[in-house]
């Protein structure tokens, strides 16, 4: 480790500008940072919890193969730590060639996509990273890009009709996109210092750190010095502990910037994906292995979340209600755990313990999810499906969410895998309702008289998001849904089939 | 002059992140930030406060709570007390305001809130309408009752009769910019505010009460919100009186801004409403007799509850003629915050009412809804007095419904509807139309009135201040473009500014779908003077009549062929030089509005709008999740100032009312705590929940019977309550799983959860 005195800096660049920080307070957001010391007021805060957009700004970095790429972030729920290295770029840097309009607001403007304006700005941002990614969008990719960003004034259709008018623009358009050469120069020079683990002091108190490992092995170290200490990877939950619950968490291990645990490679197990890989880079790798899964995990959060958040930070907080471990669970996941230099690798399933406990060790973290390959032996059959219900589609916290694996082989089910999310106090499989199910033919009566199970196994309880009765009621109905579609009838969801 | 698709005049500052909202006013040095300590007790008395720890905390300067008010502890906007700033010796709700924090930064000052221990010795508590019912507890205000006709009779006379019950949730604001204030002390004692308020006068009002200093001491601005829709008419004050209270203390700017959770817990929301309806029909199923009691979750002060309940049964009766009519509100005290205006003020609440009714009658005789609604619309001569006894002059919902029935293909669609229905499955469709008629004036008549200045300067360029905010909905525009219009300018010479109640004093809130009619007529009456004054020096110069004279594109010309002219810049400079005063004040009242409250009778509105929706979904049985397929939409502003903005009122006031019917749900637990008060938990419409299929058209034929400003209509409110089309087509969905043989009595919102409830209903009813 190296010590507090060496004054190791955080380094960034705003817009046009170089920033050098040699000391703060840790839990600084990147929207108090923006608005209170560099007075960019155009950010605006809305929720203060990643959930209206308000706040989006772009955050560029250089991947591995030293291409740029930026994604949008909620500044008010990541920390001003996480900025090291990258091209931050807020809504005060855009423009035309001519220093006019960018296309994109000039867009707005024409559409009267503007009532009462706070929102507008994070939806810019939004916007501008759905046209760099993608120039001639869908209104569905549109309505994809949208779903971290609230609007309450006009209903969303002149915005989205402004989205779609972008197609007559292209990357000459773009001043930011012109100077990108030199934006890669300049984060290429401040990566070349970063040679060893930073920690960054809080000049108001010694003891409140945060801590820029430089590669995997030194988090590993940097957690067993630090057993206690936060790891935070995109923020999109531990954020609100800071700014919802006012915790002064320290001290803090940063993960963001960490190339190396976001890899994704394949062994004959199947895909190994790095925990601090976000869902933004590991869904198309999932989705190319399992299609079902594209509707669920395009309903996680809004862009801004998935560009954030990790699948290991998702599995790592042992929410009940997260959307990743029950898809998981029903493939068979294994995760694989690290303490120093120890490894371990179990199930899943078997992570998730009871509320707010899961098997984890003190300075132990995840390091990676393995995801099973797809593969079958011949002659087996597999329907998969996952469902995710919730008051509002998009951007919004299960109520419940199943997911189910089933094989059949000589026309009966061999294998039952299904998983709950919202339905126990941890992420649970429905033990009694696969029992039903092995053995028996792939027909509705049996999916019905399985879903009779579910109240053994299951006392949900009645929140904000949905009654315990209603838990149970759809519950039981997705056992339904998953035959009928299997079955080939339209429910209008998600669902496909392996041979 | 009058561009009819102008942007809205900070459309460039909004996209560029440049426009000012009160949190980016640069600070005056030395600032301190206040934060407001809230009760965690729903209804009690204050037994003991410690402050010591808050006290200690860092960067803490000070607490403030009751006893160190000067002027009065009450901002009830109905002058009832019954509003304190703090709480003093009561709480009423969980969220109630006690204390507030002066800190040197506002995080510390946030921080430090949590720290106050206060004890209390908890009394019982009714939190909602039904334990407000049978605790037999207060009215916050006087009830109303409307009466016309004989309803005892009627029900006698009836063929049929239906009772029911129907719930109708609330619904929080979700302003993108929560509430804040910033508050600067000035010289002589005064104040000088800024709030985020659709009503700065009262602001000013309640700070000049509060601080115990006249209201000349006050001044209150805002150039714009981040939205308001009635969440900033009365909910502002108690952060401003805060502001300036600190401020006055401590001699130091002081702003004060909540988080969005605090902002969602301790702010008023929609109403809920329990409505209680007994209705009789005759066989064909027209309306002989109408029975509704209006009761209503206030919460723990009158705010605007009153007015609100008042307006819920001014619209019990939508666009129907109800031959006997009795309606009564019960406005219930509860110990939740106090709610307040939400766009629509009572009036969807009323409406919802009126539209269930009509379903009742069409699922108990097997009918088209639309069928029964065409035989319950006002009509000619008998059939043209509302329940308030004002009589309906502009109708005009049977040319909207005509035109919106071809337009969007309704008679083919429903087939197909009922078509896709009767071969069973999992997915269920619906198709519903649902009018809109909202009666425009505020029912307070004395709120009538409006004030504007208007100064043009000696190079030719105008400047314009009137008494009206804005919140987004575009009435800066509006108003420039009229003045641009009445001097015949362009819009770029007219600069609109700040609201600011130094130059506009006793403003009424911006509010009731007003804005417009009420400012723009006031801007147009101060023009007009001052053209008055001009032609009168022209006419003296060139020896024609001041009636010859008009002012047009850029001129003040002779109105003939070849006649005279000068180019507006110009003359005014001369006009300077002439001693020609080019200033004026203008005023506006609404004519003809009076209303007699204890009679129940009078004529409330000045005009109708009118507007219509026909919504189609699709319905999951299996979840009862539900999708928007399509929704068509022909809607009455008159003549339209400015079609852009028009729309974008509809299609946002559309979207909002269907996130009221749908997936926004408030929810207090048992011990009284708001549990939805984030968006993380109370979800408004995002970009996906808008309809794969939205056509929206103006009534653009559609004339105001009244000399409104241009013979357009207000459009902020009614637009919001062609929702309950979407609403009824999911009640269509439902009603399908037992063959449409019951009315489903969906209440709202209805989310996923509710829709799969009603469902089951029917499916073990069979």
């Amino acid at each position: 480790m190296t010590q507090a005195s060496t004054k190791d800096t955080i380094d960034f660049l705003l817009n046009d500008k170089p920033v050098r920080l040699d000391g703060l307070n840790p839990r600084i957001t990147v929207l108090d940072f923006l608005r209170l010391e560099k007075n960019l007021c155009g950010t605006k805060e809305g929720c203060n919890e990643g959930d209206c957009g308000a706040c989006t700004v772009l955050i560029g970095r250089l991947t591995p193969d030293n291409t740029l790429r930026y994604i949008t972030v909620n500044s008010c729920i990541i920390f001003l730590p996480a900025l090291d290295g990258c091209h931050l770029v807020t809504v005060e840097h855009l423009r035309d060639k001519n220093g006019g309009l960018h296309p994109v607001q000039q867009a707005f403007v024409n559409h009267h996509a503007s009532q009462c304006g706070f929102c507008t700005p994070g939806f810019v941002m939004s916007i501008y990273a759905l046209w760099m990614e993608n120039p001639a969008p869908s209104m569905a990719d549109i309505d994809t890009a949208l779903q971290g960003n609230l609007c309450r004034c006009t209903g969303y259709s002149p915005i989205r009709k402004a989205a779609l008018s972008l197609c007559e623009y292209n990357e000459k358009d773009d001043p930011l996109f012109m100077e990108r050469e030199s934006v890669i120069k300049t984060l290429t020079d401040m990566k070349a210092q970063n040679q060893s683990t930073k920690t960054i002091t809080n000049p108001d108190n010694a003891e409140d750190l945060a801590i820029l490992p430089v590669t995997v092995d030194e988090l590993a170290r940097a957690l067993q010095t630090h057993p206690n200490a936060t790891l935070v990877a995109g923020a999109t939950d531990v954020g609100l502990w800071v700014t919802k619950h006012i915790n002064a968490i320290t001290p803090m291990i940063f993960t963001a910037h960490l190339t190396d645990l976001q890899r994704i490679t394949h062994n004959k197990f199947g895909r190994i994906i790095g925990a601090g890989c976000s869902y933004t880079d590991a869904l198309p790798h999932l989705i190319a292995d399992y299609p079902h899964l594209r509707d669920l995990f395009y309903r996680i959060g809004g862009v801004q979340v998935r560009n954030n958040g990790t699948l290991g930070g998702n599995i790592a907080n042992g929410s009940p209600i997260g959307d990743i471990p029950p898809p998981l669970i029903a493939l068979g996941a294994r995760l694989g755990l690290r303490l120093g230099d120890v490894r371990r690798d179990i199930l899943l399933e078997d992570f998730f313990i009871d509320y707010g406990k899961q098997d984890l060790r003190k300075g132990e973290f995840i390091e990676t999810i393995h995801i099973p390959a797809p593969d079958l032996p011949k002659g087996v059959r597999v329907y998969h499906a996952a469902y995710k219900i919730s008051k509002r589609r998009d951007e919004d916290i299960s109520t419940l969410s199943v997911a189910f694996y089933i094989a059949v082989e000589q026309g009966l089910i061999t294998t039952a895998r299904i998983a709950f999310g919202g339905m126990a106090a941890i992420p649970k499989r429905a033990g009694l309702a696969e029992s039903a199910l092995i053995g028996k033919e792939f027909d509705l009566a049996n999916f019905k008289k399985a879903g009779e199970t579910l109240a053994e196994d299951f006392q949900p309880l009645s929140d904000v998001r949905g009654s315990a009765e209603y838990r149970m009621s759809v519950a039981k109905n997705m056992f339904v849904r998953f035959y009928l579609e299997m079955a080939g009838e339209n429910t209008e969801n998600s669902g496909g089939e392996c041979q | 002059m009058t561009k009819n698709n102008t942007p809205h005049d900070s459309a460039h500052k909004h996209v560029t992140g440049q426009a000012v909202y009160i949190d980016d006013i640069p600070l005056p040095s030395g600032t301190l930030h206040a934060y407001l300590g809230l009760s965690t007790c729903t209804h009690g008395r204050i037994m003991a406060t410690d402050f010591t720890k808050v006290l200690a905390a860092k960067n803490v300067i000070g607490v403030l709570s009751a006893k160190d008010i000067i002027g009065v502890n009450d901002i009830s906007p109905m002058g009832l007390n019954d509003e304190p700033v703090f709480a003093d010796t009561h709480v009423e709700f969980y969220g109630q305001p006690i204390f507030a924090v002066i800190a040197t930064d506002r995080n510390s000052a946030r921080a430090a809130a949590r720290l106050a221990k206060i004890t209390y010795e908890p009394l019982p508590h009714a939190i909602n309408i039904t334990q407000a019912i049978t605790q037999n507890a207060d009215y916050v205000t006087k009830p109303l009752k409307l009466e016309r006709g004989d309803i005892a009779k009627g029900f006698a006379s009836s063929a049929h009769c239906i009772k029911g019950q129907l719930t109708i949730g609330g619904q929080d604001h979700f302003y993108l910019e929560g509430h804040i204030a910033l508050a600067e002390p000035c010289e002589d004692g005064g104040m000088r505010v800024y709030s985020s308020t659709q009503h700065p006068s009262e602001v000013q009002h309640m700070v000049a009460g509060v601080l115990g200093i006249a209201q000349n001491a006050v001044v209150v601005r805002v150039r714009r919100m981040g939205g308001g829709f009635g969440g900033k008419e009365t909910q502002g004050n108690i952060f401003a009186c805060v502001a300036a209270l600190a401020a006055q203390r401590y001699n130091r700017a002081v702003k004060l801004r909540p988080d969005r959770d605090d902002d969602m817990i301790m702010t008023g929301k929609r109403h809920d409403f329990l409505v209680d309806y007994q209705v009789g029909f005759d066989k064909d199923g027209r309306i002989i007799a109408l029975d509704g009691m209006f009761s209503a979750r206030c919460g723990f002060s009158a705010d605007l509850s009153g007015p609100v309940t008042d307006r819920a049964l001014f619209h019990a009766d939508n666009a129907y003629y109800y031959p006997n009519v009795r309606l009564r509100s019960a406005p219930l005290k509860t110990n939740t915050v106090s709610n307040t205006a939400f766009r629509g003020f009572g009036g969807p609440q009323g409406l919802m009412a009126a539209e269930r009714v009509i379903e009742e009658i069409a699922f108990y005789l097997n009918k088209d809804p639309m069928e029964i609604r065409r035989l319950n619309f006002y009509g000619n001569r008998g059939r043209d007095i509302t329940p308030y006894h004002q009589k309906i002059s502009d109708n005009i919902t049977l040319r909207i419904m005509d035109e919106l029935i071809t337009s969007c293909d309704y008679t083919k669609r429903r087939a197909a509807v009922l078509a896709h229905n009767a071969k069973g499955g999992v997915i269920r469709k619906g198709i519903a139309m649902t009018p809109v008629k909202f009666g425009i004036s505020f029912t307070a008549t004395w709120y009538n009135q409006a004030g504007a200045l208007v100064h043009v300067y000696k190079d030719g360029s105008v400047m314009v201040n009137h008494g009206g905010t804005e919140m987004g909905q575009g009435l800066y525009t509006k108003v420039a473009q009229i003045v641009a219009g009445g001097f015949g300018i362009a819009l770029s010479r007219v600069q609109i500014t700040k609201t600011t109640t130094d130059k506009i004093p006793n403003t009424s809130a911006t509010a009731a779908s007003s804005g417009t009619d009420l400012n723009a007529m006031a801007a147009l009456n101060a023009v007009e003077k001052i053209k008055t004054r001009l032609s009168q020096f022209l006419a003296e110069d060139w020896g024609c009549g001041t009636k010859d004279i008009v002012f047009k594109d850029g001129f003040a010309q002779e109105d003939k062929a070849g006649g005279r002219k000068i180019a507006f810049d110009a003359l005014i400079t001369a006009a300077y030089y002439g001693r020609i005063q080019l200033s004026a004040t203008g005023f506006y009242k609404t004519p003809k509005v009076h209303w007699d409250r204890d009679a129940g009778r009078g004529h409330p509105f000045y005009y109708f709008a009118y507007g219509m929706a026909a919504a189609e979904v699709s319905v999951d049985s299996l979840s009862g999740e539900y999708k928007v397929l399509r929704v068509d939409i022909l809607h009455d502003v008159g003549q339209s100032l400015n079609t852009a903005i028009d729309i974008g009122q509809i299609e946002g006031g559309f979207i909002q009312g269907m996130g009221w019917l749908t997936s926004e749900e408030l929810v207090w637990d048992e011990g009284g705590q708001l549990r939805t008060h984030a968006p993380s938990t109370y979800k408004i419409p995002l970009s996906s929940d808008v309809p794969a299929v939205f056509n929206v058209a103006l009534a653009d034929w559609s004339r105001n019977k009244e000399p409104t400003i241009k013979r357009s209509k207000a459009v902020g409110e009614p637009p919001l309550m062609l929702a309950v089309s979407v609403f009824e087509a999911i009640s269509m969905a439902v009603a399908s799983v037992d063959g449409y043989k019951t009315c489903p009595r969906l209440n709202t919102p209805a989310t996923p959860e509710q829709v799969l409830r009603a469902i089951e209903r029917l499916t073990i009813n069979d």
